[in-house]
């Protein structure tokens, strides 16, 4: 199978923590996952479980005086990021690894052209200008499904529609031929038939020009469309991880089942909807032991004050609850 | 109980605590402010401030006051600051308290130490009052302006507005008969179009049909209009016009002041409304039928506080400066009374005999102005709902 | 954008309009009827009640006054009270003298504000942040007169500058050269001093405004995609931190009248705020009340000019 290749990247152990006036916020608190290469991976985490700050760490983009890394490592392509300065961290950003981000209003410059912000990465990194540079732009904004491309490039991000300006994102990031991309949220703010054309794009992508995807989210329904493998993120750690097929087939984690349980489907019409109790805990309030314990149905004694380890099922499925692990023994 | 009911009881109190917050928005708030050590340096010297102009109005008011600043002692014109008085050329009640002339004495021989604290009742009451003026208007217009904001204002209205305001200024400038004529002439067009749009009404017809109901601009509209025309003029120059034409006293100062300069605390009021009543809670108080005040006072007033707040603060400031500056320019509160512009205008012939005349007032001022800056700014920084954190 | 220009014109004309009639207003505020003399305002002896009555045709209804005030203010015809001048000749003259000082005091405003207001950004918390900040608080907290005597001592015992007044007297028989550099050095401690409030205000703004650009999600991304930090700050950041500041440009042009006052009389010069200060001094109503006119146009000059820049620099309104 492929996982016996070297992953392309490899978190190991990730800890990034931010420092407040009383207390330190641990937002990503041992976190471990790898990307091979041209495979699409989903991180699903609702919101505050500190994936978006795990995507910025491995650009190194988390701001250093509240943040800090605490820990681990983050191998890609054999080298630990953690050991980059920031002129080593430029020459890889955009180039080697990109990002797509949540809001494509806000993440493009308002005063500058399409052509302009597509075209920046590839001169830095490609050395590339002029006529090449702009029929290079023109490619791209085809590539992604903008129509009359040539027309577009002219443009400023407020004249397009937001299905557009995200478009404008994902050209920008493929704009270096990057092996990895990590979009965090693409389409959270987008409408939902616009949803469903990025993440078709991103399929398509995925695959013709054989890169690899960290797509992180908070809606399963993706998860469910494009990923093979994923990992799902709360307060700061992985507590399931493993192929799309079997999480959703039998999820091992409460977490994990909790959310599958809440998700609207036609079974469950005409019942009331299943919400899981209590909220996501404040990063620098954690519960001792797992973090899920205080709305976990199935909390022992031992899950108050363990932090549990990940247990395996086989097959790269693994979840972090020796409790349903030992049910199943059972 | 049974267990699995018992684990959900656990369940719910451990979820109760996690949620109540740490600490109220007060403490919060005083967390921000005390790691900006300037701003408390800044509140620190606000009350020393209060203190001394407190004190200067007890110690230098009245008949025999413990400071007297109006002794004239012409024998001892321009002695520099701790020196001591030369007791066989004076009268006894004409001997400063402590035998030394703290501050040294101006240009007639006053004690320039009990002037100072005569003046600091000055500074402090014109900042107060005239900011106080300002941001009474301020709240008072941009709130209105930003919650009532898309009320359009109809033909009837207008009319109405602009002849009872022909008829009060008529008034004002004492041509009683026409402005008394006006303003029942409006009491007659106000009671006519409330009964002809109860007729409209009875009858069925839209609220927008009759002519005296045409829309023609909105609440809001008006009064940033107004705004406008207001700074158009140049403050100072307008201040320092009015007060000339004006008789001189420390009231008409005040109020000048603060009458000119209500427009920043408008805007910012304005602003806080216009996206407060755009958020959920709003919605959710009317949708309860909370009455438009109660909204307006309890809801939203709160949050719109924290810019006004700051801009209140560094007014206090501009207003002491521009009271100075006033004084200084000889328009300012009437001698004798001493205010700290006034020192240094008398002083300034003088400057290179007697320099105390010139610095000791004007570091007062600086020092007093700085700490309001900083003080105001460290509220601006403290109250940024950006900075807090998130939970 | 045709249309948002003619927008701001028509707003722009109501305005004027109601500053008119505010302007005009402030004659009436001569507390009293202009025909009876307060014994409490010893500003007001009865000749100079008559005076008014006169000039100002008092006695005519209220807006036969507004149109007589209008018609003499924009023809010329207004004449000073204190040497039967016309205003208008009056005002002109003073603006040439004023223009100088507020175009040094103007130019250096600008050009110092700006770098130490993007650098306090950029090392945002460090040395030259902090410095910086004391500073400005403390130039702002400082009234202006006493910062300018203290300079004038300053200056006048150790570099023997004069500081008085346009020009020495007499100077004007000597060679160009010397008039120049005497011209210079009269200029000098004025348009410091006038500069100085002004970069401690401006600067401030500018590190506020490029530190919240810089906190912008576009910022991210243009960092992100591994951009060298010279173009993230003055590429990206900067062009959309300036857009503001395009605006205040426009607004910079009342300050001809405003903030002059108090630095043409320590100095002596015969610019517009000191014939402002004289004609208040004097009562010389034809000047201050066109003065005031003037300025209120000038705002609005000055609004409009901030406009039209604003929709050539933001994209978002030009299209």
């Amino acid at each position: 199978m492929e996982q016996n290749r070297l992953p392309l990247l490899s978190v190991q152990d990730l800890k990034v923590y931010f420092q407040g006036d009383f207390d330190t916020a641990r937002a990503v608190d041992g976190v471990g996952f790898e990307v091979f290469s041209e495979e699409m991976v989903c991180l699903v985490g609702e919101s505050g479980c500190g994936k978006t700050v795990t995507a910025l760490s491995l650009l190194g983009l988390v701001a250093v005086p509240p943040g800090r890394i605490a820990g681990g490592k983050i191998l890609f392509k054999g080298q630990n990021l953690l050991d980059f300065d920031e002129s080593d961290f430029q020459k890889i950003r955009g180039n080697q690894i990109a990002m797509v981000f949540q809001e494509p209003l806000t993440s493009l410059n308002p005063v500058f052209t399409i052509e302009d912000q597509i075209g920046e990465a590839i001169k830095i990194h490609k050395h590339v200008d002029g006529e090449s540079l702009r029929e290079r732009c023109i490619r791209l904004l085809q590539d992604v499904g903008i129509p009359s491309a040539a027309e577009r490039l002219n443009d400023y991000p407020h004249q397009l529609s937001g299905g557009q300006r995200q478009r404008v994102m994902i050209a920008m990031a493929l704009s270096c031929d990057p092996d990895l991309i990590i979009a965090d949220e693409p389409t959270t703010a987008l409408d939902v038939t616009v949803q469903a054309q990025i993440l078709q794009l991103f399929r398509t992508l995925q695959k013709k020009r054989a890169l690899s995807v960290l797509y992180i989210t908070h809606d399963l329904g993706v998860v469910a469309n494009i990923a093979r493998r994923v990992y799902v993120m709360y307060a700061g750690v992985i507590v399931e991880q493993g192929k799309t097929g079997h999480i959703f087939g039998k999820a091992r984690h409460p977490y994990t089942q909790g959310l599958l349980a809440s998700l609207p489907t036609r079974s469950k019409r005409g019942q009331r909807l299943y919400s899981i109790p209590g909220s996501v805990p404040d990063p620098a309030l954690k519960p001792a032991g797992c973090p899920f314990h205080p709305r976990c149905p199935h909390v022992i004694e031992n899950c108050r004050s363990r932090f549990p380890d990940l247990c395996d099922y086989g097959d790269g499925h693994l979840a972090r609850c020796p409790v349903l692990f030992n049910q199943k023994q059972d | 109980m049974t267990l699995t009911q018992k684990n959900g009881q656990a369940r719910e109190n451990r979820l109760e605590k996690a949620l109540t917050p740490k600490r109220s928005r007060l403490e919060e708030f005083w967390v921000l402010f005390r790691k900006n050590r300037l701003a408390i340096a800044g509140l620190v010297i606000f009350i020393l401030f209060f203190a001394t102009a407190l004190a200067g109005l007890f110690l230098t008011s009245g008949q025999n006051p413990v400071f007297d600043p109006a002794q004239i002692r012409l024998q001892e014109k321009l002695r520099p600051p701790l020196s001591k008085p030369n007791l066989d050329t004076l009268l006894p009640v004409e001997v400063p308290r402590l035998n030394r002339y703290l501050f040294g004495t101006d240009e007639l021989g006053r004690d320039v130490f009990a002037r100072m604290l005569q003046g600091s009742w000055v500074s402090l009451t014109v900042g107060f009052v005239a900011v106080g003026i300002s941001v009474f208007i301020g709240i008072f217009l941009g709130g209105i302006a930003g919650y009532f904001g898309q009320v359009l204002m109809k033909l009837d209205h207008i009319l109405a507005s602009v002849l009872m305001a022909a008829g009060i200024a008529l008034i004002v400038v004492d041509r009683l008969l026409p402005g008394i004529l006006i303003l029942i002439l409006t009491g007659a067009l106000f009671m006519f179009t409330v009964r002809a749009g109860k007729i409209a009404r009875g009858r069925g017809k839209a609220a927008g049909s009759g002519l005296l109901e045409i829309n023609i601009f909105s609440v809001d509209t008006l009064i940033m209009r107004i705004v406008d025309i207001m700074i158009c003029f140049p403050s100072f120059f307008l201040i320092l016009t009015v007060v000339a034409l004006l008789p001189a006293s420390i009231y008409n100062i005040m109020i000048v002041i603060g009458l000119t300069s209500w427009m920043g605390a408008t805007r910012f009021v304005r602003a806080e409304f216009l996206s407060l009543r755009e958020q959920d809670f709003v919605a959710a108080a009317k949708a309860l039928g909370v009455g438009n005040l109660r909204i307006i006072f309890r809801h939203m007033m709160p949050n719109a506080i924290a810019p006004v707040l700051v801009s209140a603060t560094i007014g206090i400031a501009s207003a002491i400066l521009t009271e100075a500056g006033l004084s200084f320019l000889g328009f300012g509160v009437p001698p004798p009374h001493a205010t700290w512009g006034n020192i240094i205008a008398d002083g300034k012939r003088f400057i290179f005999d007697a320099p105390w005349l010139t610095f000791i007032p004007g570091i007062a001022i600086l020092v007093v102005v700085l700490s309001f800056n900083l003080f105001g700014e460290g509220l601006r920084d403290a109250l940024n709902p950006k900075l807090r954190e998130r939970h | 954008m045709i249309s948002f220009i003619g927008r701001s014109i028509v707003q722009k004309i109501i305005t004027l309009f109601f500053v008119s009639i505010v302007s005009f207003l402030i004659i009436h505020l001569a507390p009293g009827k202009p025909s009876q003399v307060d014994p409490l305002n010893p500003k007001f002896t009865p000749e100079m009640v008559e005076r008014f009555r006169q000039e100002f045709h008092l006695d005519k209804p209220l807006h036969v006054q507004y149109f007589y005030f209008y018609r003499d203010l924009l023809s010329g015809r207004t004449i000073s009270w204190k040497d039967n001048r016309s205003v208008l000749a009056k005002i002109w003259e003073r603006f040439l003298n004023s223009l100088p000082l507020f175009i040094v005091g103007t130019i250096l405003t600008w050009t110092l504000s700006f770098p130490a207001g993007i650098r306090a950004a950029i090392f945002r918390g460090r040395l030259y942040d902090r410095t910086t900040t004391f500073l400005s608080y403390l130039l702002i907290s400082i009234p202006g007169f006493f910062f300018a005597y203290i300079l004038i001592i300053f200056v006048v015992t150790r570099f023997h500058v004069p500081v008085i007044g346009m020009e020495t007297f007499g100077v004007a028989n000597a060679a160009w050269p010397h008039v120049v550099m005497d011209r210079i050095w009269h200029l000098l401690l004025p348009s410091v001093l006038g500069a100085t409030g002004g970069i401690a205000v401006l600067s401030r703004y500018v590190r506020s405004q490029m530190l919240e650009v810089e906190g912008q999600d576009y910022v991210r991304t243009a960092r992100a995609k591994g951009l060298p930090p010279d173009q993230v700050h003055y590429k990206h950041a900067l062009r959309n931190a300036l857009l503001p500041f395009v605006t205040m440009f426009g607004l910079i042009l009342p300050g001809l009248i405003g903030g002059s006052v108090i630095i043409e009389s320590i100095f002596s010069w015969p610019g517009m705020g000191r014939m402002a200060y004289e004609a208040i001094l004097a009562r010389d109503y034809p000047i201050i009340l066109t003065v005031n006119f003037v300025s209120a146009v000038l705002v609005l000059v000055g609004t409009f000019i901030s406009d039209l820049m604003y929709m050539l620099v933001d994209p978002r309104i030009r299209l």
